[in-house]
């Protein structure tokens, strides 16, 4: 079997390549747990990845990249609440029409200002997150086996990686231990329960929205600016919909969300390093492995990983009964 | 402030919804410490005035008064703060919520849970002792039955410090021992001070409970009087604007052969649940078997089953053949063929298609019928004058064959589904709550035509949450409970009591 050494650099990249998705999944999680269905979260990631780099490139700092890719992905976040809250159309179409503007809209953008084929220039320096070394890192790494986990496997992410992990208990504490939450959860549930207790459903749903916006701002700088170095076309390849696949898993709960994002990293870490797994001389090819996580995917949206039941009133616009 | 004051006067509250008048020119007067009642058919805008006095729609005009100071309802917030607590028809609780989550709800004090969650607590037990309103704060909404959900829709309230309580058709989902139990409530808080608006459609309630009672038809107030100086017979008048009969006249029931008869039946619903759990029951041409409950005892799933919707295990006859309740031939379409017709419990998802024309609705089930076919065509034109013809036999109105199902009244849709039940000739008529949501008027009409198909001798299977309904209808009357039979009675030798403890489960009474 693998041993610690083969193990900590598969997990290790389990991380990184969770961090996107975990930070999607946990603003799926608020937007959805509020009654908006969200399928453009990868639409979302997509515009953030590009503001970010073009804005790293441009200015040479991160941290207004990352400025720029919150500001941006918050755009569409208003303009899918403007849709589905304000005009009560609905929020698959919305989803859909925000993922192909993404698509479109950023290479277009990208072509226009840097002319090298729809991406951006490579980040450096202080145009790219770094890793952080985490305190005592380098003494500890000679202890037997949490040396190594300490040093090597914790130690060492972007800051948005640690942002992103805790992220979950802070959802999980919002959610169940503040009126926010409460409310948060019943205007996913009923809203005509908090539109009859005097609290303003579109307020709430609006709040949740911008959440989502935020976060999944922070997931499409990471891709860019700390995952990667620069945008390329499509580079989020889909994690928003692994994202959602995984909050369905999750069944709308924040630690199980990110169990479920850890899997998904996990498929896809594996997928990275063995690219051609020989299993008693048949060859598995690489694009098996690539796909592992798409599988995985597809059959939990199938719904064979026990039943999943969303918030009651997800997806529906709310409209007071006559 | 004098007491003579009223705690809610509405002067000239006028709505319209489209071109719909919900609401014209309504002023009304309900004085502190009382219980009044507002009376009306269904659509007369009885809730519709309750909405706007408690912020949830806005009035087109009109002014609203609390306690003598004119005041502005521009939302929910606005009336609860104005000291109106309101319980509606369909519970606005989070059904996945503790009871005392859902208390706090929107009236937490401070961002974090924890202390106002225990503040709750402390409240709710007080209040239990106060008003016989005992509920368990830590259960969840979707585990408890809907007289503790309203209960929690009470405790809400009063947890906001409401005086004022409107009630909307509160008993309309309670068995009668639970009504008694939410009187009693009333009639506490009556004595605490508080002030009860009881929006109702049943005429005993009112009669029972309130001090004074406004009738509404048609959107309009037409009357406000004194409930020591009035009638039911009198209230009905005002309700309808003519002279209504409250009781079925009907002859004693001649029955003949054996129509029916189902043996051991079980039947579970879609999450595997059993909901019937062994029916056994007999049914004669000529006589009507009323089944009572509180809605979700199983009579849904009995009729569903009978009407080719869901299916069984046990033996049902029909005439002698025993009927197939599963796979082919379990269907409705093989029902019918076999003298079977259903007016389902819910016209609006199973009787109708709501945006249809009322010709094809009332082609459904028979649109095979030769008489309307030629080859695989169907021939809309006979179609349409059969559909005439029923119009104008059941007083359907407006009498418009090319109307879509959804803009006739909830009444007048009924009178399409019983006509195109009834009209048919069936063997067996299985009817679920044939006069929900429908005005007296037209619950009058739907009556004397379920007893007129009996008198030729169909058999009829009634299944109704309306007790009075079972009483004035059945020729026997079965108490379903948990999915079983409770035991059979007599309609001129029970009462509303007893039904009521064999439709809470207690089956000693008298049995």
């Amino acid at each position: 079997m693998m041993d610690l050494m083969t193990l900590i650099p598969v997990l290790d990249s389990t991380i990184r390549l969770s961090t996107p998705l975990l930070l999607a999944c946990l603003a799926g999680l608020f937007s959805e747990r509020a009654g908006v269905f969200d399928i453009g979260l990868e639409g979302k990631m997509l515009m953030a990845a590009f503001f970010s780099a073009a804005i790293a490139s441009v200015t040479g700092s991160v941290w207004l990249g990352l400025l720029a890719g919150i500001a941006s992905s918050m755009v569409l976040a208003g303009l899918h609440g403007l849709a589905s809250i304000t005009f009560r159309g609905n929020q698959l179409i919305s989803g859909v029409a925000i993922n192909f503007l993404a698509a479109g809209i950023t290479v277009l953008i990208a072509q226009h200002w840097f002319h090298q084929g729809g991406r951006t220039p490579s980040l450096i320096g202080a145009g790219r997150f770094s890793p952080i070394e985490l305190p005592l890192a380098g003494p500890l790494s000679g202890v037997p086996v949490l040396g190594p986990v300490y040093s090597d496997l914790l130690s060492g992410h972007s800051v948005l990686v640690y942002i992103a992990f805790l992220a979950v208990p802070a959802t999980w504490w919002v959610l169940y231990r503040t009126r926010f939450g409460l409310r948060l959860r019943a205007v996913g549930e009923n809203p005509a329960a908090v539109d009859t207790s005097g609290v303003s459903v579109v307020g709430m749903r609006y709040a949740a929205v911008a959440i989502c916006g935020l976060l999944c701002g922070i997931a499409g700088a990471y891709l860019a600016t700390a995952l990667q170095a620069g945008f390329v076309k499509d580079m989020t390849a889909g994690r928003g919909f692994i994202a959602l696949a995984a909050l369905i898993f999750a069944k709308w709960r924040p630690w199980h969300a990110m169990w479920a994002c850890l899997l998904f990293g996990f498929l896809q870490a594996v997928a990275l390093r063995y690219q051609n797994i020989d299993i008693g001389g048949v060859v598995i090819p690489v694009q098996v492995m690539d796909a592992l996580p798409y599988i995985l995917t597809v059959v939990i949206l199938a719904g064979f990983v026990g039943k999943a039941i969303p918030p009651r009133a997800g997806g529906e616009p709310y409209v007071k009964e006559r | 402030m004098s007491d003579t004051s009223p705690a809610i006067e509405l002067r000239g509250i006028s709505k319209a919804f489209g071109p719909v008048q919900a609401n014209k020119d309504i002023s009304i007067r309900v004085m502190p410490g009382t219980i009044h009642g507002i009376i009306g058919e269904n659509g007369a805008g009885k809730s519709t005035l309750m909405s706007i006095l408690y912020g949830f729609y806005k009035a087109d005009a009109g002014e609203v008064f609390i306690n003598g100071r004119k005041t502005e309802i521009p939302d929910s917030q606005a009336a609860i703060s104005a000291g109106i607590g309101m319980v509606f028809q369909h519970f606005k609780l989070v059904e996945t919520f503790t009871v005392l989550e859902n208390v706090i709800l929107g009236a937490e004090e401070g961002r974090l849970l924890r202390p106002s969650l225990a503040r709750a607590r402390k409240v709710l037990a007080e209040l239990a002792v106060e008003y016989e309103l005992n509920v368990d704060p830590d259960a969840r909404i979707d585990q408890i039955g809907v007289g503790m959900q309203q209960r929690v829709e009470i405790l809400k309230a009063l947890y906001r410090q409401a005086d004022i309580l409107i009630l909307d058709e509160p008993t309309g989902v309670l068995t009668p021992p639970e009504a008694d139990h939410l009187f009693r409530i009333l009639d506490n808080l009556r004595a605490e001070g508080k002030t009860i608006i009881l929006i109702t459609h049943k005429l005993r309630e009112i009669m029972d409970i309130t001090d004074t009672v406004s009738v509404m038809r048609r959107g309009e107030m037409t009357a406000t009087v004194k409930t020591a100086e009035t009638t039911p017979e009198e209230l009905a008048e005002l309700m309808v604007g003519r002279k209504v009969l409250l009781r079925v006249d009907k002859a004693p029931a001649t029955p003949g052969k054996m129509v029916l008869e189902v043996k051991n039946l079980r039947v579970r619903d879609d999450q595997r649940v059993e909901r019937v759990k062994g029916v056994d029951l007999n049914l004669r041409a000529g006589e009507i078997l009323g089944i009572a409950g509180v809605a979700g005892n199983g009579q849904s799933e009995l009729l569903e089953v009978l009407g080719g919707m869901r299916p069984a295990t046990g033996t049902v006859t029909l005439n002698g053949t025993t009927l197939k309740l599963e796979g082919r031939g379990s269907d409705g379409q093989s029902r019918r063929a076999a003298g079977i017709a259903h007016v389902p419990e819910d016209r609006q998802r199973e009787g109708l298609i709501m945006e249809f024309h009322a010709w094809e609705n009332v082609a459904f089930g028979y649109h095979h019928d030769p008489a309307f076919c030629r080859g695989p065509l169907m021939v809309n034109a006979a179609l349409v004058r059969d559909t005439e013809a029923k119009m104008e036999k059941f007083d359907v109105r407006p009498p418009d064959p090319a109307l879509a199902a959804k803009n006739f009244s909830g009444g007048n849709q009924q009178k399409i589904v019983v006509a195109r039940e009834i009209e048919r000739n069936p063997d067996l008529l299985l009817v679920g709550q044939p006069t929900r949501g429908v005005d007296i008027g037209a619950i009058e009409f739907i009556h004397k035509q379920i007893v007129a198909l009996r008198d030729q001798g169909a058999a009829v299977l009634l299944v109704s949450v309306e007790l009075d309904e079972i009483l004035a209808l059945s020729d026997r009357i079965a108490v379903m409970f948990d999915g079983r039979l409770m035991g059979e009675r007599l309609p001129d030798q029970t009462d509303e009591r007893e039904l009521g403890l064999l439709m809470a489960g207690v089956s000693g009474a008298a049995a």
